[in-house]
């Protein structure tokens, strides 16, 4: 198995494990009590306008805002990084087949890695009061996952007439 | 067995999310609508009461909604799994033995985790020790945690096979082959996940914030209408279409990833498919039609109403069509292991 595969596949796995067990940890100690907190202050926020108290429902409807703002995020890290993932170890059982010599295909291998970590990573920084910097993040993750994609995909795309290895 | 559960797996998550979105998704959406109304209405007439009865079905739709796509991504995502671990056997040093009661507790687990997410809204709190957490939970938390204990032994089985250097693969590999099935799956594929990668990119970019800024503009617009009001129901609406316009974008941007990446697996399980080369064709073919069509339809429900949400069911059941004559094809080819070497017709 060449440095390549190797990198997508034990990559992969490893980030998998790590997205699921986050995954795992959110669901039993974080995720019922977000969803009871979203849900409940939502509900404040209209039964607090229904008695007349119209600072007590702002608040209750700030107070939801933030609360979706990070669920939606942290579900989304949970989501894609095992996403991400098991995308890495699909390629990396193929990745012979990408007609480019072996330090491009290693390149490109790694920038997968690199993306895949920098991408959710950016994702969660958005939700502990570093919004800019996890935005650059995501971006460049984000960025750096498309273009390894799409020279991988040219790679497909031209190996038409045999494996290239 | 893991290529067989695999492929079953993701028929049955597929053909229950098409269930679920022409029997249930759209009746949901419109019924938390009306509860939303009658909140609203509660709110102008400053009965509390009434506020806390609305949210509390609110509350129960959205859970129902949520635990079915929960159940639905979750068999499917399994079953992604199982096919990535086929792959994977090769490379994996532990004795077969184990392997054949790894692959069975993943398929149990695989099993057990989207039963369990779906039990969730009907089993509720009832008989439980814990203040949050329902049995249904415990049994869909259970058999996440089987997975990735499975999943993990797999890893250090594949750890002791990196470790030895000059290691074969304790399994034969699978075939090599350059068929036009396995190349246009391939290629297909990638594209399919290039192409929602970019749609994502540019949902993050330009809807994600705008969609949470005028959830909140709508929502202060509710609250603040006064008794009688007729901008409540315009409110309402305008909150209806931002939660379609969200589910239809997020629905795209996952689905034509996931149908990538299967097409992708799929064509690694090409020589385990035993049919003709024409039903091949006719399959992979319907497989990457269909797995066009429903995304690309489902982002054009809000322009073009039930007729694109109709062939973007058309286009799910495709796929599962297509798989369902693939997994013919690997029961067949189990079958030929068996019997002496045949001709498929």
């Amino acid at each position: 198995m060449n440095r390549a595969r190797k990198v997508l596949i034990f990559g992969g796995t490893l980030l998998a494990a790590f997205g699921m067990l986050y995954g795992l940890h959110y669901a039993v100690f974080v995720e019922h009590q977000t969803l009871d907190g979203m849900g409940g202050s939502l509900a404040r926020a209209f039964t607090n306008a229904g008695e007349g108290r119209a600072g007590d429902s702002r608040l209750a409807l700030t107070a939801y805002r933030d609360i979706k703002y990070t669920y939606v995020r942290q579900v989304d890290l949970h989501s894609h990084w095992i996403g991400l993932a098991m995308l890495m170890i699909v390629l990396g059982v193929v990745f012979d087949e990408v007609a480019f010599g072996e330090r491009a295909r290693f390149a490109i291998a790694l920038a997968m890695l690199l993306g895949s970590i920098v991408f959710p990573l950016g994702v969660i920084l958005q939700t502990a009061r570093m919004a800019g910097l996890g935005s650059v993040l995501a971006i460049a993750g984000s960025a750096i996952v498309i273009g390894a994609l799409g020279a991988t995909a040219v790679g497909f795309m031209k190996d038409d007439k045999g494996g290239a290895t | 067995m893991l290529v067989f559960g695999g492929i079953a797996l993701i028929a049955a998550g597929m053909l229950f999310g098409d269930i679920f979105a022409v029997f249930v998704l759209h009746q949901n959406g419109g019924q938390t609508g009306q509860a939303l109304l009658g909140a609203a209405n509660a709110v102008a007439a400053q009965d509390s009461s009434a506020v806390k009865v609305a949210f509390a079905r609110i509350g129960n739709l959205l859970e129902d909604r949520g635990t079915k796509v929960d159940a639905h991504v979750h068999m499917i995502d399994a079953g992604y799994l199982a096919l990535l671990l086929a792959l994977l056997q090769p490379y994996v040093n532990l004795s077969s033995s184990s392997k054949k009661l790894l692959a069975r507790l993943f398929l149990s687990g695989a099993l057990l985790l989207p039963v369990g997410i779906f039990l969730i809204h009907y089993v509720g709190l009832a008989y439980s020790p814990f203040p949050v957490i329902g049995w249904a939970s415990v049994l869909a938390d259970s058999a996440g945690a089987l997975l990735i204990i499975v999943l993990l032994i797999e890893g250090w089985g594949f750890r002791n096979y990196m470790r030895d250097g000059n290691a074969t693969p304790v399994e034969p590999e699978l075939p090599k082959d350059r068929t036009w099935e396995r190349r246009m799956l391939l290629s297909g594929g990638t594209v399919l996940v290039l192409l929602g990668f970019v749609y994502g990119a540019w949902y993050a970019g330009i809807n994600l914030y705008e969609h949470e800024n005028r959830e909140m503009v709508i929502l202060k617009n509710l609250l603040e209408q006064p008794a009688g009001a007729g901008g409540i129901g315009s409110s309402v609406n305008a909150y209806g279409m931002l939660q379609a316009e969200k589910a239809v974008q997020i629905a795209a941007h996952s689905h034509i990833i996931e149908f990538g990446v299967l097409a992708i697996l799929l064509s690694f399980v090409q020589p385990f498919v035993f049919l003709s080369e024409k039903w091949k064709r006719i399959w992979v073919r319907i497989l990457l039609a269909g797995s066009l069509i429903l995304p690309v339809f489902v982002l054009l429900e809000l322009k073009l109403g039930l007729l694109a949400g109709a062939i973007a069911d058309v286009g799910g059941l495709m796929v599962v069509v297509a798989l369902v004559g693939m997994l013919v094809g690997v029961v067949r080819h189990t079958g030929s292991l068996d019997a002496e070497p045949g001709r498929a017709r």
